[in-house]
Formats: structure tokens, C-alpha cells, sequence
């Protein structure tokens, strides 16, 4: 790699900055630029100190803050609990159906995911057939709906981000040496103890990838808190939105977006140092 | 595990049933509201909102472009698709390339720009975009759905391409220029097919995440109305059957387009072995 590497070199010093320029400009006037911009929009409040906008941004929306980032992280961990059964399945015991199967999970895909949330909507609804059974199950009073509710939201937004969990978390246990896991066993360790020393730590990378694909869409997500919830279930996306493009209120909206922006990325600092890695692809 | 007492193995067999039946119910949750989508594409809807089964009807698939304007967005939301996926494909692979094929200063920061915008949540990255298409006075519409759509595929596509070329053996290209290839004809008869299936690959992504934003889109979009903001606005006025059948066509349709693309790849791979010519 390397010889060829510097033969290219030799050939065209310019050749890989050629390359690189649209896109990489593109990038910079139109994700980096703005995110500036945005800044900027947060504390220019017209008559206002800079900071206004943030003090706003954490007095009156503080709610809607916590509540987006406690619905994303229960969103991503029950994500996790349901999609490291599955990635399991396709890489260790799919055998020659693995390929079909991850087919299957990229499905969802390509219906748009505005449609599949309304599909939601149907499946969960008042006097619909899974409302009826939980009501026949006792798990529900005979009143009691799921549309409006916490766990719709959280449904919902485990649901859209799920193939994002699944896909990195496969990735990482078909990387795995399966000699490692017979070597395990073979030393007498038992099925659970070889998964919990040799798959699951080798997993951690796919499962560090997974979380942060859904964690942090979720968390920017009102596409389910709207169309699943009710106003107790609204989230801070609906709130910058509505800053925006309605009340144009923004100084408040892009301090809110950037409130988001830095919680977001301490959360996945903090979890890279946890997980003890920070390779993101 | 021959070794081991029968009641281990049958214990071991029952938890590998177990997990099978797991990620079979996993795999249920991500299918069932696809199955409501395709089902209620055959509803005759009580009222104006097809959210409840009422009966069995052919209607909306007799008549699939009864609503101009569901028609007029989805026309809007190709043509939005086609424009930016050209474009970010042609930049997302041409970074792709220059970060497998060269060594230089500045790949790592560049690395890091293509993840960036995946790892920030679509609200911040299209107001970020609507704070400074404000600054500039800039209208919102065609063109600035079109720049937001290309800026969050490049990412998308340079990752998926540098993912498949990732690794491959470039002396080949050196090999060509070594037998006197023109640098135009060593592009066009040794690096493009190479790179093809991945460049494939990431069009394809690119073209089915365009087509599916929502976010972004709508806070640059003006008055502008996409196939998405068809979808949200229509829980106020009118949820058509007519929009399930779209969603089906989608499905469908992209499922044959990657069937195909799998029969090309395989062909071309049957080709390769047996050699040129064949």
C-alpha cells in the first residue's frame, strides 16, 4: 500500500486535493458554515443579552430537553435488547440464510418512514386488535389506550432506529474468530461464560456504532412524539421546529439546536471513554 | 461440545430454539407495519383517513393518481432524488477514492468531516442550513431542498464507497499505465469497474434517503411540498389509500431494482473468473 501510495504521490502531488475538493467544499459551506451561523443566530437576540436565547432555552424548555433524552436512551436500550438477539442470530446460527435475512433487515427501508409511523398509528389504535388484547390480557384497563402515551413514543422510536442497531452489532459478531469461542469451550468454559468473555467484548464496537445510530436521531426526532403522542409526550425537536418556522423566534430555536448539538456530543464522549473506544465506523 | 453431558447439550439446544424465536419476533416488530402499509393499500376507508379497516376494495390501485397533488410531490421528490444523487455520488465517491488510493496531509480531518454530519441529529443539521439561508436572504425551494439533500448524502456515499474499495490492489492501475494506458483509459478500463459495485451501491442509498427525508427538507423547502411533507401534511385534510399504494410501488419497486443489481454483480463476478472475453 505504501509504494503505491507514493508512486501515486510522485505522479500528481495536487491529484488527491483535486479529488476531494468538490465534495469536501460542499461540506464546509453547507454543514459547516451554517453550524457558525447558527451559533451566531443563538446570540443575536435583537435589544437581548447574547445569552438569552440559552437561558430561555434552558428555563422554558428544560422539560422537553429531559424528556427527549430520556425517551431516546430508553428508545436505544430497549433497541439494544432486541436487536443483539437477532444480530446474533444472523451471524452465528443463519448459517446460509444469513445474506436473505440481512436483506430483511434493510427492508423496512424502503418504505418511507413517514408512511411506516402512520402504520403505527393504525396498528396501536384505540380499538384496534393490539389495544383489544392487552385489555383481554388485564395488562391494560379496560379504558386504557397506547396511542398518547409514553410507550408509543418510545415504540415508536425504538422501531425506526432498530435496523441502525442491528446492522453494526451484526457487523462486529461476523468479524468474530469463531475458533475463539471453540477454544472457549473446549476449556471448559460454559456457552453463557464464553459469550460474556470472548462474543460480547469483541461485540462492544458494533454495539458502541448501534446505540450512538440511534441515540442520537432519536433524540433530534419529533416524527414520533407527533404523530404517536400527544402534547405530555412532545419533544424538543417539535419545539425548534416550531421556533423556526412559526413563532421565528430565532435566537431561542438556535440556541435550542445548539443546547442539543453539545449535550449530544458530551454524551458520546463520555460513552466512548466507558466503552473504552472510539472508533465510530 | 461432543464432550459434553447430554442434559448441557439438549440446555444448549433449547437456548439456541430460544434465540431463534427472539430474533424471529425482532424480525416481526420491524415487518408489521410494512404488512398494515401493504394491506391498507386495499382499504375502502370509512371517511377521509385510512387508518381503519373498513373493506376490501381495488379502488385506490385502479386509480393511483387521483390526488394531483400527492402526484405532484412524488414527482417533485424523484426529481429532487435523481438531481442530488447524481451529484453526491459523483463528489462522495471521488473522496472516497482520493482517501483509499493516496496517502496525504489532511485525510484524517476529512475523515472526520464525513462523520460529523452523521452524528448530528437532522433537526440541527437543517436549521443549521435555514440559519444561514436566512443570513444570505437566500428563497427557500427547489434549490435549497436540493444543496440540504446533497450535503447529508456526500457523507453517506463516501462511507459506503471507501467501505467496498476499501483494500483493493491499485498496482493494477499501474500495471495498465506501465503497458502504455493513457490516464483517461486507465479510469475508464480499470479503476471505474473496480469501484462500480460500490459507487452502485451508495447511489442507491443515496437516492432512497433523499427520497425518505423529512426533517431536514422541511425546514428548507419553502413552499415547496415533497413526497414526506405530502405524507405529514395529509394527517390534517386527507390520508388517501392512494398514498399506501405509493408506498407499496416504493417498495416494490426497489426491491426488483435490487434483485437486478444483485444478478448484474453476480454476472460480472462469473465474468471476472472466467476471464475477458467469455
Amino acid at each position: 500500500m505504501a509504494g503505491t501510495a507514493a508512486g501515486g504521490t510522485r505522479r500528481n502531488p495536487w491529484a488527491p486535493y483535486l479529488l476531494v475538493l468538490p465534495g469536501v467544499l460542499w461540506l464546509l459551506l453547507f454543514f459547516v458554515v451554517p453550524i457558525v451561523t447558527l451559533a451566531q443566530t443563538s446570540i443575536a437576540g435583537a435589544g437581548r443579552a447574547w445569552w438569552d436565547g440559552y437561558a430561555r432555552a434552558f428555563t422554558d424548555y428544560g422539560g422537553f430537553i429531559l424528556r427527549s433524552f430520556r425517551f431516546s436512551l430508553l428508545a436505544t436500550l430497549v433497541a439494544l435488547l432486541l436487536a443483539y438477539p437477532l444480530a446474533y442470530v444472523m451471524a452465528f446460527r443463519a448459517g446460509r440464510f444469513k445474506h436473505f435475512l440481512l436483506g430483511l433487515v434493510i427492508l423496512p427501508f424502503f418504505t418511507t418512514f413517514l408512511v411506516r409511523t402512520f402504520a403505527w398509528k393504525t396498528i396501536l389504535n384505540d380499538g384496534g386488535p393490539v389495544v383489544g388484547f392487552l385489555i383481554w390480557l388485564h395488562l391494560l384497563p379496560p379504558d386504557g389506550r397506547l396511542l398518547n402515551t409514553n410507550w408509543a413514543v418510545i415504540g415508536g422510536l425504538t422501531y425506526n432506529f432498530l435496523p441502525f442497531m442491528v446492522l453494526p452489532i451484526y457487523v462486529s459478531l461476523e468479524k468474530i474468530d469463531r475458533r475463539l469461542v471453540e477454544a472457549a469451550q473446549d476449556l471448559y468454559s460454559s456457552p453463557l461464560r464464553a459469550f460474556a468473555t470472548v462474543v460480547l467484548p469483541l461485540s462492544l464496537p458494533g454495539v458502541f456504532a448501534g446505540s450512538l445510530l440511534t441515540f442520537i436521531p432519536a433524540s433530534g426526532d419529533f416524527i414520533n412524539a407527533e404523530l404517536l403522542g400527544s402534547p405530555n409526550q412532545r419533544m424538543i425537536g417539535t419545539v425548534i421546529q416550531n421556533q423556526f418556522l412559526q413563532v421565528h423566534d430565532y435566537p431561542l430555536a438556535a440556541a435550542l439546536s445548539f443546547v442539543l448539538m453539545t449535550i449530544i456530543t458530551i454524551a458520546v464522549i463520555a460513552y466512548a471513554r466507558v466503552l473504552g473506544t472510539e472508533d465510530l465506523a | 461440545m461432543a464432550g459434553a453431558p447430554a442434559p448441557l447439550a439438549r440446555r444448549a439446544r433449547w437456548r439456541g430454539w430460544v434465540l431463534d424465536a427472539v430474533g424471529g419476533l425482532v424480525l416481526l416488530y420491524l415487518f408489521l407495519p410494512i404488512f398494515v402499509i401493504v394491506l391498507y393499500s386495499f382499504n375502502r376507508p370509512a371517511g377521509k383517513f385510512n387508518f381503519v379497516w373498513k373493506a376490501f376494495s381495488l379502488d385506490a390501485w385502479r386509480d393511483p393518481f387521483k390526488y394531483q397533488p400527492l402526484v405532484d410531490a412524488m414527482k417533485l421528490s424523484l426529481k429532487v432524488a435523481s438531481i442530488s444523487t447524481a451529484a453526491a455520488t459523483v463528489f462522495g465517491s471521488l473522496i472516497a477514492l482520493a482517501l483509499c488510493r493516496y496517502k496525504f496531509r489532511g485525510s484524517g480531518p476529512i475523515g472526520l468531516l464525513l462523520v460529523l454530519p452523521l452524528t448530528t441529529p437532522e433537526v440541527v443539521l437543517g436549521s443549521s442550513l435555514l440559519s444561514l439561508f436566512l443570513d444570505f436572504n437566500q428563497r427557500m425551494g427547489f434549490t435549497t431542498i436540493v444543496i440540504a439533500h446533497i450535503m447529508f448524502s456526500v457523507s453517506y456515499v463516501a462511507l459506503t464507497v471507501r467501505a467496498r474499495i476499501r483494500g483493493f490492489d491499485w498496482t493494477l492501475e499501474e500495471a495498465a499505465m506501465d503497458l502504455g494506458a493513457t490516464p483517461w483509459r486507465v479510469l475508464r478500463k480499470v479503476t471505474l469497474p473496480l469501484i462500480a459495485p460500490g459507487i452502485v451501491a451508495a447511489a442507491m442509498l443515496s437516492f432512497a434517503l433523499s427520497l425518505d427525508d423529512f426533517i431536514i427538507t422541511l425546514f428548507n423547502s419553502g413552499s415547496e411540498v415533497t413526497y414526506p411533507l405530502y405524507v405529514y401534511g395529509a394527517r390534517r385534510a386527507a390520508f388517501p389509500p392512494q398514498i399506501n399504494v405509493l408506498a407499496t410501488t416504493i417498495l416494490v419497486g426497489s426491491l426488483l431494482l435490487l434483485g437486478l443489481t444483485v444478478l448484474w454483480q453476480q454476472r460480472r463476478l462469473k465474468q471476472a473468473l472466467v476471464g475477458p472475453g467469455a
